[in-house]
């Protein structure tokens, strides 16, 4: 078992800014499990230790506060924010405790992919500067419903397209562990905000490892559901056979409380499963209560292709080996398994998204929506429109999926790539016959630096490598952080992916939070101060 | 939201192939001007050119039918024609960013009974593809539409010609049948069209209606077949109540496919696609005059000149204009709708739609046609299926079929032309026009009587026992009391006896008429004659 405990120095400057970091209280040389914020914000509520409104504030002074810094919100609604709150706090005084949602006066953000009536929904995207939607997502109502406290709209790649959240059209974010690194993407400005503490959690998007990826590059937990598990009603869509929403938080148990409240049918969404909600927070247990080998008898597999020498970082690969050697001393056994079709996920995802895309961003041609440029005729006008409101990534891929879907190219392209997607598919189903939960890494490396990869498409799409299967598959995943490697001034996270069956959500986060309460291990950003 | 949305559209470069020109334009032939026009064309399958070849025209048909469901193919938002501007739209139909599509049951439901009617092979899988090309008036920037695999295909629609140009029974193919959803409606101010207009408006009402395009095999050979085909299609959709099919709110919109040949030779020749026929006799006309135009070019050599191109059929100069060339297709790159699941049917679902279909309109014509009637009563009487349910239910009552034919098709009909009524919106039942058609039959009112209740039958709903009641209309076949009126006239008019006595037998006429004047023509006429006969020849 490992044991490389965290080791940051308050001293320790950050090379590229002046700020100073600080070692949080919980960062002590001494393991401390993680915990539910989300849990613990209702606990509070009800004990009447604090009020929502004194929450609320909370929050958003640490928002206001690490945002220069961070810069992972698009909008911050401190107004809505304290008035939901209030209510929050109306309803407990009324003697309404009992009806208390599972989100009560819990601060969360949403990636701005996420359609909000009260906020403005730019995906990331200058072809949506300033568009207010008329409604509120699916996931998003749901969220309001359980009386969650919306902070603000987190930054993303445009359109959930990148995996740094640089192709933001607004701003770069930084990641919390070393403000010179990406914290990825594209759900990065959730991730950034949760590491940061600027929200009790989020919900991100994930298409091809957009929530899983910016986890691990931030240290905190994500969850990718099952496809159909979530309604996509009001997520922009970018691969609509892809898109799933999920969320980010600080422990596997406020992941667990977000799917419990966004999951289920939506009759908005034909793609949204009739497969009933289980109570996934239900068997996540305080570990005292858990016997020695509380995973005795599970069977994981560590998948012998994400663990090649040449496409992973030594770090990376160490720091899941580190995750195995401990899943076994919890009593689970660990054995390679072999996906033959691997490596022909990414080639295929990297038709079939842009294939979807080209066809999902056609709607964006100024005519209902967005700013509209001028142009002589109706035709020059969409072209305008679109050439000065989407940037680069996005056209690359709106390029690469028109080429794909062009007659005579569609048989080479995208029906082989939907072939290749049916073989990873059975590939997945008859791994998950032979072990209970697939493993492997989240990327080949930990968070890089940002710029780094910015002039190099393929490299940055082959990041990707270890998480597009899972959309391709439509299965769902989960990522614990698991390890720090080298980087930074005090280590860069590394997170462990942990595959399940479809709709295996609940088993998934059971395992899952097992190991984040049994691995002694700290996993909290350095904190910042001006 | 805005209401109205502005947008800066003048002509584009490549118009989109959506027929939006065509919208709005057409204008719906009724069905009681229905066999005029069909006086006005020839039906010859065949145009002999100067140059000696016999050609043969090609004709193939693609039909949209705009369903008449409640709601929108894929959203909740109303499917109603005429409403204000943008009144009917929602995030879905506008195609707003997250906003998801999710079908309308109806759509299937209709789409498989239509595809029955057809005799067509239903898919119990089948799926949704989205076609996609740019047009302000096409919110998505695509088209849910079915591509490679449609709800129905290999079908087949009998149709009847006119009695008045031969007759004759033709069965063309159908292709396959697709469910779709329509665009929006540009309006375009400072002119009709997007060519030379100021400014457009995007009115996106119509965006998301239901439709189900119906492509035919291209098996007519003339435009009265095709014209013909488009009624029976029409008549179909009718019947089975999934569309107005009125073509003047372009509820129902034909683009024609016509290219020539010369007769026996396999091969197709150039196809030219015509849109905006307003009418089935535009259709006609217009095919008509895109035939001569390519046997002409042939004919002078010059067949080179027809081009795979639209045309627009011109009403005004009755001639069809070319409006764009098809040359380099347009690119749709279809592919298959991942927001919707794949549309299963069970042949349980298919088997009872069939057991509800209503009797079709060519079952009908046969049933009538065995019950005697010619084939002009019966393509008259089959072709409104209100019209026809009338008559099925008077002859239900054992009301003698070509009285009651000759009733609805006369009188009735006449009475609701010039009322602009149609006849489910009369008082007149079908039992009360069975009751005056056996009073006459029977004898207890004469043919003329029955003539002059009708309008009371029709507008007050009254029985015809009733209405020969109230008026005292009954016909008087007392033998005594007819005699009496007979002595009378006789009396009254000496001279007229005197010459009638003295061989002018015609003057009979003239009796009968005194008669029925005192009597009001309530006279039992056989009676009548009978008895002046005798008392005139005593």
């Amino acid at each position: 078992m490992i044991s490389r405990h965290l080791q940051c120095s308050a001293q320790a400057a950050i090379p590229t800014r002046t700020h100073v970091l600080e070692t949080s209280e919980q960062q002590a040389s001494t393991h401390q499990r993680p915990i539910s914020v989300i849990r613990k914000i209702r606990e509070s509520l009800i004990s009447r230790e604090r009020t929502a409104v004194e929450i609320t504030e909370g929050y958003l002074a640490k928002l206001q506060e690490r945002e220069p810094h961070i810069r992972s919100f698009l909008h911050i609604s401190a107004e809505k924010a304290l008035l939901d709150a209030e209510e929050i706090d109306k309803l407990l005084s009324e003697g309404g405790g009992g009806e208390l949602g599972l989100l009560a006066g819990v601060p969360l953000g949403v990636k701005d992919n996420l359609c909000t009536r009260d906020m403005p929904s730019t995906g990331g995207s200058q072809i949506l500067k300033g568009y207010c939607p008329p409604y509120d997502a699916t996931a998003v109502c749901k969220l309001r419903e359980a009386g969650a406290v919306l902070v603000g709209k987190t930054n993303m790649d445009e359109f959930g397209m990148g995996s740094s959240t640089e192709s933001s059209a607004y701003q770069v974010t930084s990641n919390p562990w070393d403000l010179s690194r990406v914290p990825g993407g594209s759900s990065g400005g959730s991730a950034a905000a949760v590491a940061a503490g600027q929200c009790a959690g989020a919900l991100g998007s994930d298409t091809g490892g957009s929530i899983r990826q910016p986890a691990s590059f931030c240290g905190i937990v994500g969850l990718k559901p099952s496809y159909g598990r979530v309604s996509r009603f009001g997520l922009m869509a970018y691969a609509s056979s892809l898109d799933v929403v999920g969320c980010l938080g600080a422990s596997v148990l406020d992941t667990a409380i977000l799917l419990q409240v966004i999951a289920g049918h939506d009759k908005n969404d034909s793609t949204s499963s009739l497969e009933e909600v289980p109570d996934y927070a239900a068997q996540l247990l305080p570990v005292e209560g858990l016997s020695s080998k509380p995973l005795a008898g599970v069977k994981f597999g560590l998948i012998k292709e994400t663990m090649d020498e040449e496409g992973v970082e030594e770090d990376v690969a160490s720091a899941v080996k580190a995750a195995a050697l401990h899943l076994q001393e919890l009593g689970a056994s660990v054995t390679e398994v072999s996906l033959p079709m691997f490596s022909l996920g990414l080639p295929a995802y990297y038709v079939l998204a842009p294939s979807e895309a080209s066809s999902n961003l056609a709607r964006y041609d100024g005519v209902r929506f967005g700013p509209r440029a001028h142009g002589e005729e109706v035709m020059s006008m969409f072209g305008n429109s679109r050439a000065e409101g989407f940037g680069p990534e996005v056209k690359r891929r709106i390029l690469m999926g028109t080429y794909a879907l062009s007659a005579g190219y569609y048989d080479a392209f995208y029906k082989r790539s939907q072939q290749v997607r049916t073989l990873i598919q059975r590939d997945f189903k008859a791994a998950l016959q032979d072990v209970d939960v697939l493993l492997s890494p989240v990327a080949p490396s930990a968070a890089y630096k940002i710029g780094e990869k910015l002039d190099n498409p393929l490299s940055m799409y082959l990041g990707d490598l270890m998480t597009v299967n899972v959309n391709l598959a439509g299965l769902p995943s989960l990522v614990v952080p698991c390890g720090i490697a080298e980087g930074g001034t005090c280590g860069l996270p590394v997170g462990l992916q942990m595959i399940g069956p479809t709709f295996g959500e609940e088993a998934l986060l059971r395992l899952g939070h097992i190991f984040e309460q049994t691995l002694p291990m700290n996993f909290n950003a350095p904190l910042l101060t001006s | 939201m805005q209401t109205v949305m502005m947008c800066q559209a003048l002509e584009s470069p490549n118009p989109h192939p959506c027929n939006l020109l065509t919208c709005a334009l057409y204008c719906d032939l009724s069905s009681a001007s229905h066999s005029l026009f069909l006086k006005e064309s020839q039906s010859s399958s065949s145009v002999v050119a100067d140059n000696g070849l016999e050609y043969e025209a090609v004709i193939g048909i693609e039909t949209h039918v705009q369903l008449g469901t409640a709601t929108k193919a894929f959203c909740s938002c109303p499917s109603q024609y005429g409403a204000e501007p943008n009144a009917h739209v929602c995030p879905v139909c506008m195609g707003l960013p997250g906003a998801l599509p999710v079908l309308n049951d109806k759509v299937v439901e209709y789409g498989v009974k239509l595809a029955l009617a057809l005799h067509s092979e239903i898919a119990l899988t089948s799926k949704f593809d989205r076609k996609q090309y740019f047009y302000p008036d096409l919110p998505k920037g695509y088209q849910i539409s079915q591509y490679d695999v449609p709800i129905a295909s290999k079908g087949f629609i009998d149709v009847d010609l006119p009695v008045e140009f031969g007759g004759g029974h033709r069965c063309f193919g159908i292709t396959r049948v697709h469910m779709e959803e329509d665009a929006g409606k540009l309006v375009h101010a400072g002119g009709e069209r997007l060519s030379g207009s100021s400014s457009s408006q995007v009115d996106l009402n119509r965006a998301g209606v239901p439709l189900l395009e119906v492509v035919s095999e291209p098996e007519m050979r003339t435009g009265l077949e095709a014209a013909e085909y488009a009624a029976e299609l029409q008549r179909l959709v009718r019947y089975l109540g999934i569309s107005n099919g009125n073509m003047q709110e372009g509820s129902m919109r034909c683009d024609v496919n016509v290219s020539v040949r010369p007769k026996g030779r396999p091969q197709f020749g150039t196809k030219v696609e015509i849109k905006n026929m307003n009418s089935f006799s535009a259709m006609q006309r217009a095919i008509d005059f895109e035939i001569d135009r390519q046997v002409t070019l042939e004919n002078e050599g010059l067949g080179h000149q027809i081009k795979q191109e639209t045309r627009l059929w011109e009403e005004g100069s009755q001639r069809t204009i070319s409006m764009r060339s098809k040359e380099g297709l347009a690119d749709y790159r279809y592919f298959p709708e991942p927001d919707l699941p794949e549309v299963t049917l069970t042949q349980d679902y298919v088997d009872a739609t069939q057991a509800m279909l209503p009797e079709l309109p060519n079952a009908k014509r046969r049933r009538y046609e065995s019950l005697g009637l010619s084939m002009q009563d019966v393509l008259v009487l089959a072709n409104d299926s209100d019209v026809a349910a009338f008559f099925d239910e008077v002859i239900g009552k054992g009301t003698d079929v070509k009285q009651a034919a000759n009733w609805i098709m006369g009188d009735l009909s006449a009475w609701l032309k010039n009322e602009k009524l149609a006849i489910t919106e009369t008082k007149l039942t079908p039992a009360a026009l069975a009751e005056l058609i056996d009073l006459i039959k029977d004898g207890t009112i004469s043919g003329k009587i029955g003539k002059e209740i009708l309008p009371e039958l029709l507008q007050n709903g009254v029985s015809a026992r009733e209405a020969i009641e109230a008026k005292g209309l009954s016909q008087i076949s007392d033998a005594a009391v007819i005699e009496s009126m007979v002595d009378a006239i006789i009396a009254e008019n000496p001279k007229q006896v005197a010459a009638y006595r003295g061989g002018k037998t015609k003057l009979q006429g003239f009796f009968v008429g005194q008669v029925m004047k005192v009597s009001g023509g309530r006279v039992n006429p056989a009676l009548l004659n009978k008895i002046l006969l005798s008392k005139l020849n005593c």
